[in-house]
């Protein structure tokens, strides 16, 4: 398979090969290798998720009510929302309705790890992609404050302001201790803003992490701290008491005018700092429009923030729910966590093995089993690897694939079906539009590694709108007098059926979650989690087809062969996260062996 | 060159006078009193920034993202004036052989004088490669860098404990730090993550005493791990006054009774949460209304539902006495609080002496 064509890609492995690793700026472990051809033009990309944990394992036999709390530390980064998929999945199993408090405030939860996550993911994991930090030394102060002032109401744009923040920029460089930026790929040529767009995004990347820590305070109050605040199967464990004794206890009227605030405050930064930093960045790059992988032909999206609780239906979904394939844009397939034909993985490129490694399987039905082999091209031994061999396994994520088809989710995916359902979700249609209009590109434009940021932005602002309606339907709720936040009719295990299986899903911040649980004698039989960066990091499967991050880099030119700039930028931009994509099962030793989920 | 921490300021524009208010300010939050000041001056003047190693190995990384929730002294102040975080891969630009490149330069110009920060554990099955970075397993990196630090930190309760990839039957064989690293001093921090304003006190601390924080039997700095959840509880007179919440939301719930009879870990949790508090003081996860689940504590998934009292656990022997305490009142409180002192005082001894721990030089 040295040579071969998938999914439209052209695959050819023969050029110079070019290993990164770590791959930084994410969460967890990833390597990535491509071969380039002469021109330095990537012609195979090699995807390689390099840790795993094994929490499912871990999970058998707990207390399903116990299991959000290990599924959380799934991932402290997207934190929360592996909780959130884990309480939706036991209350599938066991039948449980919650009340509508306690749906909104876990909406007003997962919208706030949105805003909070996509921004820090622009600022802190992706912006050193675009922008380059050492011209930010040269920028004349006045011309950024005038930059500034010309895209934003934003009042932190003085000269004095900028020319003090680029004099502690300078000291900081000067010093010699560059800390971070040390070996930053600096004065590359694919960096293309001028010097005060520059400084301008500089000063952005400190004001947002001083910023960021403001907006999980929502995440205190409702959940009692971030990161990992706490959850409750049938509900949320934190009471409301508006005027009674002991309201000071509970959530009570300066609690929730803390959320507004924060809300309110966290709006305002996005519109005026988030979304004219991304315009003002994309206009520089608009027609760098690499990296669009997958993404013009097959994406997937389970949908999340239900309006009205216990209705997980997709017209009841305020983030769309769909599939596309084949490049179809007219036609919308449905989503079903359940049907054993649409969701299933694949091991046949992954340390895992099956009986038969061309069929996949539903994770209600998975078995996994560890194979750390690598393939006979392996360059280097076991322990000191210096190239793999995508020909045999090569990484610790499994394959998944919804009907047969490597898919992308995430921003991107949800932000495209948003945009073509728009009776549904005008906000995000008229978003894009005026997105495209401004920087004045095709609509084609947003299936590229620009695009998927784009489309984090706008779905930023989305979130930070629908947070404040989330708010304001929970004080309607409140003055219409409904205190409830829990519901505890089932949370006995004496009350559950002897056996019962569910399925629960969110979309996490980076693409489509889903849990799925079986209980047997009130403790977990099994439990499977299929995350985003599993898709989007997904290894090849039986037939040869590449995943999501693998065809995004494809055919993209390498402006110096030893710096990996754009294949940072293109990754970058779906946002990895590896310890949830790399935590599947894996048996170890005699005791594990035992161990197979079925 | 390399400039010292004052230096930075100044140059930054920074008043000596201000530069002092910060030392006051920062002998004061540590507890320390004002007679600390001059000699955190003293050290900042005098020092160029101490280099930080920041490793990952497994983990979820939530220590990281606690780490930057810090509001005194905020992250961007430790990252760009305080100390010098020369590699951690969650956020420095550069990436694969450049990356790595770095770990090399610390070690030959800063032998002996960078902090090994370690974030997550490195399991040991399958050779290691359960974590490989670079091509090579995660715990040989974690040795090797080891090999040549003056101190290593160990981040939340992954690398201080092994934490959730360690519980039952931990199938990598994740290890704690200390157990692979014997021969340098372990500061653990534990916590699942640990409070923001702990771990940025805990890196001044060591920067500006140049010295380690006084460590518990267990490794952990006391000023924050000294004490019980329970112990500084801001509900616990309910708990004193018999008064519990019985199920979630209800009446007791609502006004913010002791969760004790709901699962509620602060009587065997050592951590701050109920004093410091979360997200700037915001809240923590009592105030908000769950129990504590005891992540600062080793191996905390392995004691049981979240949801089992702690007085499930046979040896404390007082369960009747704390349902009597919720049905009856003040007449058995007395007794039903002495006893519940004693136990913990056992719990405490039996923790204390229960578990060997390698105290490094």
């Amino acid at each position: 398979m040295g040579v071969y064509e998938t999914q439209g890609f052209k695959l050819d492995n023969t050029g110079k090969r070019v290993v990164v690793d770590p791959v930084t700026r994410i969460e967890g472990h990833l390597r990535v290798e491509v071969n380039l051809d002469e021109n330095n033009v990537i012609r195979n990309a090699v995807s390689t998720g390099t840790m795993w944990r094994g929490l499912e394992v871990i999970l058998k036999g707990r207390d399903p009510r116990d299991a959000w709390a290990f599924t959380e530390r799934i991932c402290g980064v997207c934190t929360g929302t592996h909780a959130l998929t884990s309480v939706r999945a036991v209350e599938d199993a066991l039948g449980i309705a919650i009340p509508e408090n306690a749906n909104t405030i876990r909406n007003l939860m997962q919208l706030n790890l949105y805003v909070h996550d996509h921004l820090v993911h622009f600022y802190h994991l992706h912006a050193l992609d675009w922008v380059d930090v050492v011209s930010a030394l040269s920028a004349d102060p006045k011309a950024t404050s005038e930059l500034a002032q010309s895209i934003s109401a934003w009042p932190k744009s003085s000269p004095g302001y900028f020319r003090d923040l680029q004099n502690r920029l300078k000291k900081f460089v000067e010093s010699g201790q560059l800390g971070p930026f040390m070996n930053g790929y600096w004065g590359n040529p694919a960096y293309r803003l001028p010097p005060e767009a520059n400084l301008m995004a500089v000063a952005h990347y400190l004001e947002a992490l001083d910023f960021q820590k403001e907006i999980v305070k929502v995440h205190a109050v409702f959940g009692g701290k971030n990161p990992h605040p706490n959850w409750l199967v049938g509900g949320m464990p934190c009471a409301i008491n508006l005027d009674g004794p002991g309201a000071v206890g509970a959530i009570n009227m300066e609690r929730l005018n803390l959320v507004k605030s924060i809300i309110d405050q966290t709006r305002t930064f996005i519109e005026q700092v988030y979304i004219p930093d991304l315009l003002a960045v994309a206009s520089f790059y608009k027609d760098w429009l690499y990296g669009g992988g997958l993404s013009s032909r097959a994406l997937l999206s389970y949908g999340d923030i239900p309006q009205r609780a216990n209705d997980y239906s997709a017209p009841n979904l305020l983030l769309p729910r769909g599939a596309i394939i084949d490049g179809d844009l007219t036609k919308i397939h449905a989503v079903d966590l359940k049907d054993p034909e649409q969701v299933q993985e694949f091991v046949s490129h992954s340390w895992y093995k099956y009986a038969d490694e061309t069929q996949g399987l539903h994770p209600w039905d998975g078995v996994t089993e560890p194979s750390f082999v690598l393939g006979p091209n392996t360059r280097g031994s076991k322990t000191r690897i210096e190239s793999l061999d995508e020909e045999g396994k090569y990484s610790w994520i499994k394959a998944p694939r919804w009907r047969g088809h490597a898919m992308e989710v995430g921003c991107l995916s949800r932000m495209v079906l948003g945009y073509l359902q728009p009776q549904q979700y005008p906000f995000i249609k008229d978003t894009i539009d005026a997105v495209l209009a401004k920087l004045d590109v095709p609509v084609q434009a947003l299936f590229s590694t620009l695009g998927r940021t784009a489309a984090r932005g706008i779905e930023t602002l989305y979130c930070a709108q629908l947070q404040v309606e989330q708010f304001d339907k929970l004080i309607a709720n409140l003055k219409a007098g409904d205190l409830t936040t829990a519901n505890i009719d089932k949370w006995e295990p004496s009350t559950w059926p002897k056996e019962a299986k569910g399925a629960g899903f969110t979309e996490a911040p980076r693409g489509a979650l889903g849990h799925w649980i079986r209980i047997k004698d009130g403790r977990i039989d099994n439990y499977q989690a299929v995350v985003p960066t599993t898709w989007n990091g997904s290894p090849r499967d039986h037939t040869g087809q590449i995943g999501a991050f693998e065809a995004s880099l494809m055919d993209t030119p390498l402006a110096k062969a030893d710096e990996p700039l754009e294949i940072l930028r293109t990754l970058h931009s779906f946002d990895p996260c590896l310890a949830c994509s790399t935590h599947v099962m894996s048996p170890d030793g005699q005791e594990m062996a035992q161990v197979k989920v079925r | 060159m390399t400039n010292t921490f004052y230096d930075l300021l100044r140059r930054q524009g920074i008043t000596r006078r201000s530069f002092l208010k910060f030392c006051s300010l920062t002998a004061t939050s540590l507890g320390l009193g004002a007679a600390a000041a001059p000699r955190i001056a003293h050290a900042l003047e005098s020092k160029p920034r101490t280099p930080v190693v920041w490793l990952h190995g497994l983990e979820c990384t939530c220590c990281t993202e606690s780490f930057i929730r810090s509001a005194h002294p905020l992250t961007k102040d430790v990252v760009l004036s305080m100390l010098s975080l020369d590699y951690d891969d969650t956020i420095m630009a550069a990436a694969g052989h450049q990356a790595e490149a770095v770990l090399e330069e610390v070690k030959a110009k800063y032998k002996g004088r960078y902090i090994l920060a370690v974030e997550g554990n490195p399991p040991l099955n399958e050779d290691g490669m359960y974590c490989f970075q670079g091509g090579r397993p995660f715990v040989e990196k974690l040795k090797d860098m080891a090999a040549d630090c003056q101190a290593i930190i160990a981040w939340g309760s992954c690398a201080s404990w092994g934490c959730v990839q360690a519980a039952k039957p931990n199938p990598t064989r994740a290890t704690p730090v200390h157990k692979v690293i014997t021969d340098k001093p372990v500061i653990k921090v534990p916590g699942c993550p640990p409070i923001p304003e702990v771990m940025t006190a805990v890196v001044t601390y060591l920067l500006t005493f140049e010295r380690l924080p006084t460590l518990d039997r267990m490794g952990r700095p006391a000023m924050f791990y000294g004490q019980r959840i329970h112990d500084k509880c801001y509900r616990r007179p309910h708990f004193d006054a018999g008064q519990f919440a019985e199920s979630w939301d209800d009446e007791g719930a609502r006004k913010g009774y002791c969760l004790y009879k709901m699962g509620c870990k602060g009587p065997t949790t050592y951590n701050a949460c109920s004093t410091v508090r979360w997200n700037e003081g915001t809240s923590f996860p009592i105030q908000s209304g769950h129990g504590c689940i005891g992540c600062s504590e080793e191996g905390f998934w392995d004691k049981g539902s979240f949801y089992d009292r702690v007085t499930d656990i046979k040896q404390f022997g007082i369960e009747s006495n704390a349902d009597k305490v919720g049905a009856t009142a003040a007449g058995v409180v007395g007794a039903a609080v002495a006893a519940h002192a004693a136990v913990t005082a056992l719990a405490r001894a039996r923790n204390k002496t229960g578990i060997a721990v390698k105290q490094g030089e």
